[in-house]
């Protein structure tokens, strides 16, 4: 078993134009930068893209919306990107605009085999329009489908041969879900050790959904908001 | 004189109770933890996967992968945890968390909340906004009463795109304090300083004024 690919070039060559992919992270929190990177080089374009959030305008998503890569966004918050708004006014961009647990559920279902979940999110909203609705002990629900997703890109921190991968802090987010879901899933991570080096007791992903790993480079890991207060 | 964002903040954090969990929205909502009330223990959630969220981090600190669901820097306080977006929703959708506190662009007399969306005008998404109100057991809106021309917002029925229907337990705004009720906004407090029949103007929903309304003590 080789898991382990030299680099974000690699690991992204077989992704064509017009894939759909999961890509992990929230707002610019543990985004995978060098795949982004090896994807806008790449040049491939009519890409979907599931994602929380759609980068910024110079940073992220943002980078792949800036070179016209993306046919398709489906995110929950695409407040932060003014190239993003321009595509979408001018109707160059579709965006699915789907609630940010339902969003999440939906690459769940797909990661555990489930082709559909009934969730509460949008009932009586324009989220519901088309949807099929079912009652359960009194309470509406929305019929939500599985995302099909031919890739799912994810940043760990850590990462082991085998593709079993940790997460720090908040840069996990939808990153679990989503590396689950894929059907090929691949994994830059910030820290690559041999087998053996990390507890089995504390993997938030099991290697057995990860097809391709490497150790990423030149982390940027922007902020978007600073905020602080006074020592 | 109507509150300030301060104030409304400060108004919504005495409805905090030892032991509950707790989800802030941006804007005024992430004021309120800022005055929770002496001796009394809650947990901040925050949706990008946070329970035990701290203040803002020292000038100099602030760790890229440790941020909340407005994209800030923070911290964490003794007994926090991290989780995925998929078992934060579901806390919330399970009903998990006690009190969700969001702001409002409309509310509507029957509890209706708009949000997210102004069409052809600002396209940017709910983000968590329609799962918190739709699982959340008690919500509390903060919110200006009146838009900047003047004209209401807690409305018999809203005009732009809802994000929940019929969820709305209470509001604070820059006026008063209202329960949402069967029979439209309830009055229970206001401002020093406002008056009822100021109120009475800037609320264009079905407002009853509680038998024992009272000043705000700010």
């Amino acid at each position: 078993m080789n898991k382990v690919v030299a680099g974000a070039d690699e690991a992204v060559h077989d992704i064509p134009s017009g894939a759909t992919l999961m890509l992990g992270g929230f707002g610019l929190c543990g985004i995978p930068e060098n795949c982004i990177a090896a994807l806008v080089k790449k040049g491939v374009n009519n890409l979907t893209c599931i994602s929380n959030n759609a980068g910024v305008d110079d940073f992220g998503i943002g980078l792949m919306l800036k070179g016209k890569q993306v046919k398709k966004m489906i995110s929950s918050y695409v407040g932060e990107n003014a190239e993003f708004e321009r595509q979408l006014l001018s109707g160059e961009l579709e965006v699915e605009l789907v609630p940010q647990g339902t969003l999440a559920t939906r690459c769940m279902a797909a990661g555990y085999g489930m082709p559909a979940v009934y969730l509460l999110a949008g009932i009586g909203t324009e989220v519901a329009e088309g949807k099929e609705v079912r009652n359960f002990n009194g309470k509406d629900y929305l019929l939500e489908y599985a995302f099909d997703a031919d890739f799912a890109i994810v940043k760990a921190w850590k990462g082991d041969t085998q593709g079993n991968l940790v997460f720090k802090g908040t840069a996990r987010n939808f990153s679990p879900m989503m590396a689950m879901a894929g059907k090929i899933t691949i994994a830059e991570v910030e820290h690559l050790v041999p087998a053996g080096e990390l507890d089995p007791n504390n993997i938030h992903v099991p290697g057995i959904y990860v097809r391709r790993i490497f150790e990423g480079k030149n982390y940027e890991k922007r902020i978007e908001q600073r905020t602080v207060r006074k020592r | 004189m109507p509150l300030n964002k301060e104030q409304i903040a400060k108004r919504i954090a005495q409805e905090l109770q030892d032991g509950f969990y707790v989800n802030l929205g941006i804007g005024i909502p992430t004021l309120v933890a800022n005055y929770i009330p002496h001796g009394v223990d809650v947990v901040l959630q925050s949706e990008n996967g946070l329970l035990g969220m701290g203040p803002f981090p020292f000038e100099g600190d602030g760790d890229p992968d440790l941020i909340n669901a407005g994209k800030q820097t923070i911290t964490t306080v003794p007994g926090s945890a991290f989780f995925d977006s998929a078992m934060s929703f579901g806390m919330i959708r399970a009903g998990k968390v006690d009190l969700t506190v969001l702001g409002a662009m409309e509310v509507a007399d029957n509890g209706d909340i708009a949000n997210w969306k102004i069409p052809n005008k600002m396209v940017k998404g709910m983000g968590g906004a329609m799962d918190l109100v739709a699982a959340a057991k008690n919500i509390i809106v903060a919110m200006q009463h009146t838009n900047p021309k003047g004209e209401s917002k807690l409305l018999p029925k809203c005009t732009l795109p809802l994000t929940g229907v019929g969820c709305v337990k209470k509001i604070v705004s820059d006026l008063g304090v209202f329960d949402v009720t069967p029979d439209g906004f309830k009055c229970i407090e206001y401002a020093p300083g406002v008056t009822i029949d100021e109120i009475k103007a800037k609320t264009a929903g079905r407002l009853v004024i509680a038998d024992n309304v009272k000043e705000m003590a700010v």
